[in-house]
């Protein structure tokens, strides 16, 4: 392990050397991954965990009474377990593992959303979200005759908590919906008072926290939300498996999402009863190996530390903010430095970000061109798209050195 | 090493597009996205005197040098033809005309206008539709 386990200053350069991807050149250049917002790169520690799995404890959980099914289902439960050391919940029984962020997200839309929303009803969401944490509100909110509302942003791209009351006017506010950590301008939102203010109004607080668990310490009691939704592949885990966490009480009384295997406690031709959690929301075989690399992959986190590491990307956040702010006509999006987490967004005057990005490919440099499934906040800005670097525990300034020479070039090309 | 995708004639077609503004009156026309990148752009078309050769087309929107660049050459080359003609415009005749090699992401890009320009065409004289929207009758192409 080559991360600086214990120390307060992460060695970038040294965490670097854990992650294979970095082992090769792009365009003969070294690689700068500045789109670790969008998936983050895998060590090798969470790549053996997962190999080890298949090759020594490999079956199907909880089904089996011979010693692989046994194996597998200490594999399973230990990464829940994990998980829920990672959010500090209360039990590990209310972490629902599901495919990603987004299915958490639409399995409490639906199976709290479909029972609990009416008309008059005011599911309130900000400009910030992903698509994610929007969309699947405005459908269930269509079938239900509910409303959706938009927390506007203020012009440092904050949420403006002061539009919160005036917004209540509008309804009967019964589900207050936000991200963390924004995805495209970086914003860290003030969860407490969110939450604090949702139950005051009798609803429920729904918090995408898919950019804030890969990067700070997540304590989802001291937060005081009710849901809370992550994607393991944006925490250095496997693609296919993220988590839901609920308050216990919410998840009892719900209707399960998907039905059939596994999820049931007794089932005869008149009626079905359902299964304990967690349980009841994990229809279907479990991706099981996919768990095992999500608790590996959180063990490597904390072993580097979550402060460490939410210092490191405050740094590099800082440093990019400076680099680029040199750069000609260039416009950088979000709140200052000190408050936000590490992503930058920016356009080049008259360049559009998709030839910025790819001019910048063909220098080693990756970053995300687009709309980042946030088109609400950006028609807020006013732009079609922008261009996004992110950072994580593996980059290293010479990456934020790539991408502003790169920056020089785009804008050679089209001078 | 940027020669290849950003020639000179795309830069230039993209700092001066051709066909760039709207019609006032268009006897076609039509909105097109690319849902990847939220890029926008608008076609105008006018006939001519016969009502099915292609007078004059204008563009509108936003876009990258490659939409922009693609779409500024589609209304060169389709001036003169009839609307039946341009429905059935095969993409790789575009594709010569730009002349670049292009990742599947920005063969979208590239692809923006002339999409734009047939479903346009479709709704003004019922031509075929373009490859991949043929068959959504309920597609909305407002
Ligand atoms: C803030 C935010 N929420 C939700 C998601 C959705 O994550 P996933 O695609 O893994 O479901 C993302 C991913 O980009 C995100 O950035």
């Amino acid at each position: 392990m080559a991360a600086t386990a214990g120390t307060r200053k992460l060695n970038a350069h040294a965490v670097r050397a854990d992650f294979p991807i970095f082992e090769q050149k792009i365009h003969g250049k070294p690689l700068a991954f500045l789109d670790s917002a969008a998936s983050s790169q895998k060590p090798r520690q969470m790549l053996e965990a997962m190999t080890t799995f298949y090759e020594t404890s490999y079956a199907n959980v909880h089904r089996g009474v011979y010693v692989l099914a046994e194996r597998a289902t200490a594999g399973l439960e230990g990464a829940r377990e994990k998980v829920r050391a990672l959010i500090n919940a209360p039990d590990a029984r209310e972490i629902i593992f599901v495919r990603n962020a987004t299915e958490a997200i639409n399995l409490v839309a639906y199976s709290w959303g479909m029972n609990n929303l009416g008309p008059g009803d005011l599911v309130i969401v900000s400009e910030l979200e992903h698509h994610s944490n929007f969309v699947p509100w405005q459908y269930v909110a269509g079938k239900t005759g509910a409303r959706v509302a938009m927390l506007p942003l203020t012009d440092d791209g904050e949420l403006d908590l002061s539009a919160l009351d005036g917004l209540a006017k509008d309804g009967n506010v019964k589900v207050v919906a936000t991200n963390h950590v924004s995805n495209s301008i970086g914003t860290i939102n003030p969860i407490e008072k969110l939450a604090a203010w949702a139950h005051e109004q009798g609803a429920i607080f729904v918090c995408d926290g898919a950019q804030s668990a890969p990067h700070l310490a997540i304590d989802v009691q001291a937060l005081g939300v009710d849901f809370f939704a992550i994607s393991g592949h944006k925490l250095c885990g496997p693609s296919g498996i993220g988590a839901l966490w609920g308050r216990g009480d919410l998840l009892q009384a719900m209707e399960p999402f998907l039905t059939g295997g596994h999820m049931i406690s007794s089932v005869r031709l008149e009626k079905t009863t359902w299964g304990e959690l967690p349980h009841k929301f994990e229809a279907g075989t479990a991706p099981m190996a996919e768990a095992v690399g999500l608790g590996a992959a959180i063990d490597y986190l904390q072993d580097v530390g979550f402060d460490a590491i939410a210092q490191h990307e405050h740094e590099l956040a800082a440093y990019a903010l400076g680099r680029l702010s040199e750069v000609p006509g260039i416009t950088l999006y979000g709140p200052p430095a000190d408050r936000r987490a590490g992503i930058v967004s920016f356009n080049l005057d008259g360049i559009h970000p998709h030839d910025v990005a790819q001019i910048l490919d063909m220098q080693g440099v990756a970053i995300r061109a687009g709309h980042h499934c946030c088109q609400p906040l950006m028609h807020k800005l006013g732009v079609a798209a922008t261009n996004r670097a992110s950072f994580y525990l593996y980059t290293v300034q010479e990456e934020i050195d790539q991408l502003a020479d790169g920056l020089y070039t785009v804008q050679k090309v089209f001078a | 090493m940027f020669d290849d995708m950003y020639r000179e004639v795309i830069l230039d077609h993209y700092k001066n597009p051709r066909g760039h503004g709207t019609l006032d009156d268009p006897d076609a026309h039509a909105d097109g996205q690319n849902p990847l990148c939220g890029d926008e752009v608008s076609i105008y078309v006018a006939f001519g005197e016969d009502g099915e050769t292609i007078d004059e087309v204008k563009f509108s929107g936003r876009g990258c040098a490659i939409s922009q660049a693609a779409t500024s050459m589609l209304t060169e080359m389709v001036a003169g033809r009839t609307a039946v003609q341009v429905a059935a415009l095969d993409k790789d005749e575009l594709l010569e005309e730009i002349g670049i090699p292009l990742t599947p992401v920005r063969l979208k890009c590239a692809m923006l206008g002339l999409t734009t320009l047939k479903v346009a065409l479709h709704k003004a004289k019922g031509t075929a539709l373009p490859e991949g929207l043929a068959g959504f009758d309920d597609l909305d192409l407002s």
